[in-house]
């Protein structure tokens, strides 16, 4: 078990070194310069031109470049936005929650639906409630959801306006924030209104970011139980006269979450990508939104530190679920 | 993959069971989705192939008189403009069947790309293991760590908005997929004594590889490549709605909605249509690669 | 699962509308400022954010373009025009904060904070946050200040080099806000000396409460404050970047101001009988440069028959829709000494054929038309404008290539000259028609690869400019200024194409907002009604 962790742990660092080459490489690549962009019409003149580079640091060869900034990552230093000049963690810190409350809800969402879903459609099979789920997960999978969030808003909050157009919150309501979580601050603050008003702004944006996952867990969730109803130890204890919820609920469902964990934890990736599109139709204030507007800004730094942030969330939660599945999973501990 | 799998080798036909084509078939047609989506996906073919003929007006041909005109069922709408006009007066159907297109040319041109490089790289880290390997998956695993969009859009940003670059971009970001797929298989057919045999009698490295591995390895490819014409599809709509795909007046069906994404309190038909046509040429992919995979394999062959 | 759903959104529904708090006036803005430190804002974003917190020495009066008192209560300037002494206000407080309880009121000191900072390189402050002072600098401050002196406690001389006639509307702009020295003076010493452009003190008519990146600026109205306390007692900028979302929830009352709209949604915003529009001409221009230092763009016969080629009126309807004005004069009409006796060229490709038959092209030419790839406050389509210029254009014979390159790129290539054609536009910083018709069209700029994207250095309209550059008297400026205007529309360096005009939706429950001709949004004196 210990040279299981090792081995994935050693593959940490070789990753999370090319995420920064990549991150950093790849942005200077992109043509145009932060100080020109932000110049507008009156332009610059070239000497102070030069004096800011310098004083960005952006003068000096590139290997240098990467190199200092090597340095200051590992002291935990990503640098400061060149447009806001705040520092890119603070920032980060500022719109993650967001982003977090978003995707988590999204992961609840589809669970909660996704899963009894698969579950029921794998025990009624071929039943026309399987057919319905099969269907339905197969479109909600094929949905672009960046259609989808505008066809919401035009239903629920302009035909019907029985949920808020865009934002976190109404703004009347004023919430410290603690964890930086609306729908959590805002119980913490006693405040059950505005606990209402964070959820009513919550539910649009994570119902489109749940989709595509809601999608992959009911089919994923489908597929593992017919495989464990299939096995021999469900056949007898069916067999030997036990009641078919409990032979479910006992035994077949806790074998066949072991796959559907493993599907939620790999879904982090695809769920930021979603992220970016459902944070720009929400004018939602994660950091989706917070990248892009970096890339038409040319904010280097913005732009690598944050990169280099989701990578390392993604990286963390990929080996988390890894080491997870290898502890409930003995089968793949001792395969190497 | 276990060891004691009942299919023949496609280098060594028998004779008495049926041709392995007409089998696939049986198996295949008796999957209703995987036919329908079949079905749509000649249609959306058809359309675009005949797109200048069926198309009622040019797709880029603005008309002053008729700006927004809604669909011809609702109050205002005429036949003339089957689906209604947008912004700028051009005929909503007819950019719908110009853009079918560009989406099927997205589709099946980023795949091709990821599948050609996928391949080639899959190999060599399949087949040669060692450092080669080493290098090419830790790569494919950072590419994989990035958040894909994201990725696509620096690509972008890279090479400058339009619709070869946003291929070139989400080809690169699904290419992990096909390396992965082609690694996996390679290295349970490269200990299969079918491929030990040709080593030992001396084959060359180059012609065993193309051979007597990749044929082998067809399937699980053939799968990942129409469920992948459905997420290239998808990931160029999206980069199309962020301004960074396909350029206006280009009709794709992404581009369509960014440039209807401001009228989308004033006429629902400019944002719906586009979508809906997103939706269902991807769904269509991926009942018949859903279809594909059942058909072809033979674990869920019985 | 329907019930699920069901259940989540009719809880929802409860809360989806409720009232507003009274005497809170929201404002759906754009987008977020960059920070709290105008000396380095580039951005009318942060000036928005920013306008509210800080005083300058002078300010702009609401709504116009006039130079009123400020911290300054009054000033004299010496009769060479090289001395300017200000009498300070007494009795300014200043806001204060968790950390920070200021104990002295304005002075003179604080005067003297904000211009060394963005002066001296030697100043403690002058690279904190940023050192790229950048109006500063375009305004020709560096050069252009001799000294700043603190004769007393309330009362400050500026020495200038030369005379500038815009001096004082250069001193109302955003870059020249005033912030607290002692408060910086603090700061400094705590270590933390970039608080005070995130945590800003100032003394204007609201304090900043919070303010949450890409969601929300919290202000309350500041009750010292010296001109009297504002109408309101709240005011909110709920950061919302999407124009149609804007319109969206002023319809819905969420909030009571919104900028830039949609111009989509023009049509149903002007039906809505709770909201009613302002509009004026903004302080911009939007035009074709023809570079007059290239073939064959150095003819004027060939830019007067180029202008003659190209129709303005369908470029407005077709890009501009009701939000532009077309330009006939290289300043908008809303400046003073606007010259409105000058005729625009007509539209006449048969003409405009003719004279380049008569220049020496009768078989047409080839050009190139570079187009930005950005939308800019003054071009809403830069793209969709070039090809109808190029339709147009093609219609007398003369091929156009349409070329573009990144924004910034863009930029500095067509300020090296690089392009035949090309647009660009300008929006107004001060006021004064020397920030257009010098800045855009004066030798200078031409020669310093500067804003003059044109290279127009013609002398007669230069001794226009550069006298009135230094004239103190304003009769004789707008004169002047009037005579330039002559020059330019003989001489034709550009196709003037439009003005945006500034397009402001707001519920009628808002009394007595003004809009700014700089498109500044200035909420002190405006209040609310039921």
């Amino acid at each position: 078990m210990l040279r299981f962790i090792f081995t994935r742990l050693s593959l940490v660092v070789p990753t999370f070194i090319g995420i920064t080459l990549l991150a950093f490489f790849l942005v200077r690549l992109v043509p145009g310069d932060p100080i020109e962009t932000m110049a507008g019409e009156r332009g610059i003149d070239a000497a102070r031109h030069a004096q800011l580079l310098t004083e960005y640091g952006l003068d000096r060869p590139l290997l240098v470049q990467y190199g200092k900034y090597i340095e200051r990552v590992v002291q935990g230093d990503l640098g400061k936005s060149i447009v806001t000049r705040d520092s890119v963690l603070s920032e980060f810190g500022q719109l993650f929650p967001a982003t977090i409350e978003l995707a988590l809800c999204a992961i609840i969402i589809a669970l909660l639906v996704g899963l009894p879903a698969g579950i029921i459609a794998a025990v009624k099979r071929n039943s026309i409630f399987d057919h319905g789920v099969m269907g339905i997960s197969l479109t909600g999978y094929s949905m672009p959801i960046f259609w989808w969030g505008l066809l919401l808003i035009l239903l629920f909050s302009v035909q019907l306006g029985i949920t808020p157009v865009s934002g976190r919150i109404a703004v009347q309501y004023f919430i410290e924030p603690v964890t930086g979580f609306l729908t959590i601050d805002s119980l913490l603050a006693g405040d059950i209104d505005a606990f209402w008003s964070a959820l009513s702004h919550l539910v649009l944006p994570a119902i489109v970011l749940g989709t595509v996952p809601l999608a992959v867990i009911a089919r994923m969730t489908r597929s593992a139980m017919l495989e464990v109803l299939g096995e021999d130890y469900i056949r007898t204890a069916r067999a030997k006269g036990m009641a078919p919820i409990r032979v479910v609920a006992l035994h077949a469902l806790r074998n066949a979450l072991i796959p559907v964990v493993t599907v939620i934890g790999l879904q982090v990736g695809t769920l930021f990508t979603g992220a970016i599109l459902t944070e720009t139709i929400f004018s939602w204030p994660g950091v989706g939104k917070w990248l892009i507007e970096a890339i038409s800004r040319r904010d280097y730094p913005v732009l690598q530190g944050g990169t280099l942030l989701l990578g390392v969330v993604v990286m963390s939660v990929n080996l988390f679920v890894d080491l997870l599945y290898g502890l409930i999973n003995p089968r793949i501990r001792h395969a190497k | 993959m276990s060891t004691d799998t009942l299919q023949a080798p496609a280098a060594a036909p028998s004779a008495a069971p049926p041709h392995p084509l007409r089998e696939f078939w049986t198996y295949f047609s008796a999957n209703r989705g995987a036919v329908a989506g079949l079905v749509v996906i000649v249609l959306v073919l058809l359309c675009a192939l005949f797109a200048p003929w069926i198309a009622p007006h040019d797709p880029n041909l603005t008309n002053n008189a008729v700006f927004l005109k809604p669909p011809f069922w609702q109050a205002g709408g005429s036949l003339a403009y089957p689906l209604g006009t947008d912004a700028i007066g051009r005929d909503i159907l007819s950019r719908l069947l110009y853009g079918a297109r560009l989406s099927l040319v997205i589709g099946i041109a980023v795949v091709a790309l990821a599948i050609v490089v996928g391949i080639v790289l899959g190999l060599i880290a399949g087949y040669f293991k060692g450092i080669a390997d080493i290098a090419i998956m830790r790569l494919m695993d950072i590419l994989m760590t990035m958040p894909s969009l994201l990725l696509a859009i620096v690509i972008v940003a890279i090479l400058g908005p339009g619709l070869m670059n946003a291929m070139l971009a989400v080809a690169i970001v699904v290419l992990p997929h096909y390396v992965r797929i082609t690694r996996a298989a390679v290295i349970t057919e490269a200990s299969k004594d079918y491929v030990v045999a040709a080593q030992v009698s001396g084959a060359q490295t180059i012609r065993l590889m193309f051979s007597e591995i990749l044929p082998n390895c067809a399937a699980p490819l053939i799968v990942q490549a129409t469920l992948g014409v459905s997420t290239a599809i998808l990931d160029a709509a999206a980069l199309g709605f962020l301004g960074l795909g396909a350029q206006p007046p280009t009709p794709e069906w992404g581009t369509m909605l960014a440039d209807a994404r401001e009228f989308v309190l004033r006429a629902w038909w400019v944002v719906t249509f586009p979508g809906l046509a997103i939706l269902i040429t991807v769904l269509a992919f991926n009942l018949l690669g859903d279809g594909l995979r059942d058909a072809l394999d033979p674990k869920l062959k019985r | 699962m329907k019930t699920i759903l069901l259940a989540t959104l009719s809880a929802a529904a409860l809360m989806a509308a409720q009232p507003l708090m009274a005497k809170t006036l929201v404002y759906c803005s754009e987008g977020s400022p960059e920070n709290f430190a105008p000396s380095v804002n580039t951005t009318g974003t942060s000036f928005d954010a920013n306008t509210q917190i800080y005083d300058t020495i002078v300010q702009f009066e609401r709504g116009g373009t006039k130079v009123q008192p400020a911290l300054a209560e009054k000033w004299d300037i010496s009769p060479d025009g090289l001395t300017y002494t200000f009498h300070l206000r007494k009795g300014v407080k200043w806001h204060s904060n968790r950390t920070f309880k200021p104990t002295r009121d304005f002075n003179a000191d604080d005067i003297l904070f904000m211009i060394e900072r963005q002066w001296k390189e030697s100043h403690p402050f002058f690279k904190v946050t940023s050192s790229n002072h950048s109006y500063f600098n375009d305004m020709g401050m560096p050069k252009l200040l001799k000294s700043v002196e603190k004769v007393d406690d309330y009362t400050v001389k500026i020495t200038l080099n030369q005379p500038e006639a815009p001096f004082l509307s250069d001193l109302a702009m955003q870059y020249a806000s005033v912030q607290s020295k002692e408060y910086a003076d603090a700061m400094l010493k705590a270590g933390t000396p970039e608080k005070i452009d995130q945590d800003p003190i100032g003394t204007g008519p609201f304090s900043l409460v919070q303010y949450q990146k890409d969601a929300i600026i919290r202000y309350k109205a500041h009750p010292d404050y010296w001109a009297g306390k504002a109408k309101i007692d709240d005011l909110i900028f709920a950061i919302t970047p999407d124009a149609s979302v804007r319109w969206a929830k002023l319809q819905k009352g969420e909030c009571h101001v919104m900028p830039y709209p949609n111009p989509a949604d023009l049509d149903a915003i002007k039906k809505d009988a709770n909201v009613e529009i302002l509009e004026q001409p903004g302080l911009n221009i939007g035009y074709l440069a023809y570079n007059t230092t290239k073939k064959p763009f150095d003819d004027v016969k060939v830019r007067r028959a180029i202008n003659k080629a190209i129709n303005k009126k369908a470029i407005i309807d077709a890009v501009y829709l009701s939000s532009g004005v077309a330009a006939t004069n290289p300043i908008p009409p809303s400046m003073w000494s606007y010259n409105e006796t000058i005729k625009d060229d007509p539209f006449d490709p048969e003409a405009a054929k003719k004279e380049l038959a008569e220049a020496g092209y009768p078989n047409g030419l080839e050009i190139d038309l570079w187009a930005m790839p950005v939308q800019r406050p003054y071009n809403p389509n830069a793209k969709r404008i070039a090809e109808l210029m190029q339709a147009d254009l093609a219609k007398v014979g003369v091929k156009a290539e349409i070329k573009s390159f990144e924004w910034g790129e863009y930029r500095k290539r067509m300020q090296a000259g690089e392009h035949q054609t090309g647009m660009l536009g300008w929006t107004g910083d001060n006021g004064d028609p020397d920030n257009f018709l010098h800045t855009l069209l004066g030798c200078d700029s031409a020669k310093t690869n500067g804003s003059n994207v044109a290279k127009f250095c013609y002398q007669p309209f230069e001794e226009l400019v550069t006298k009135a550059k230094t004239v103190t008297d304003q009769a004789e400026r707008e004169r002047l200024y009037r005579q330039a205007q002559v020059i330019f529309k003989e001489q034709s360096p550009w196709f003037t194409i439009a003005h945006a005009v500034q397009l402001k939706p707001i519920r009628k429950e808002v009394k007595d907002f003004k809009l700014s001709p700089f498109s500044r949004h200035v909420f002190y004196g405006v209040d609310i009604g039921k």
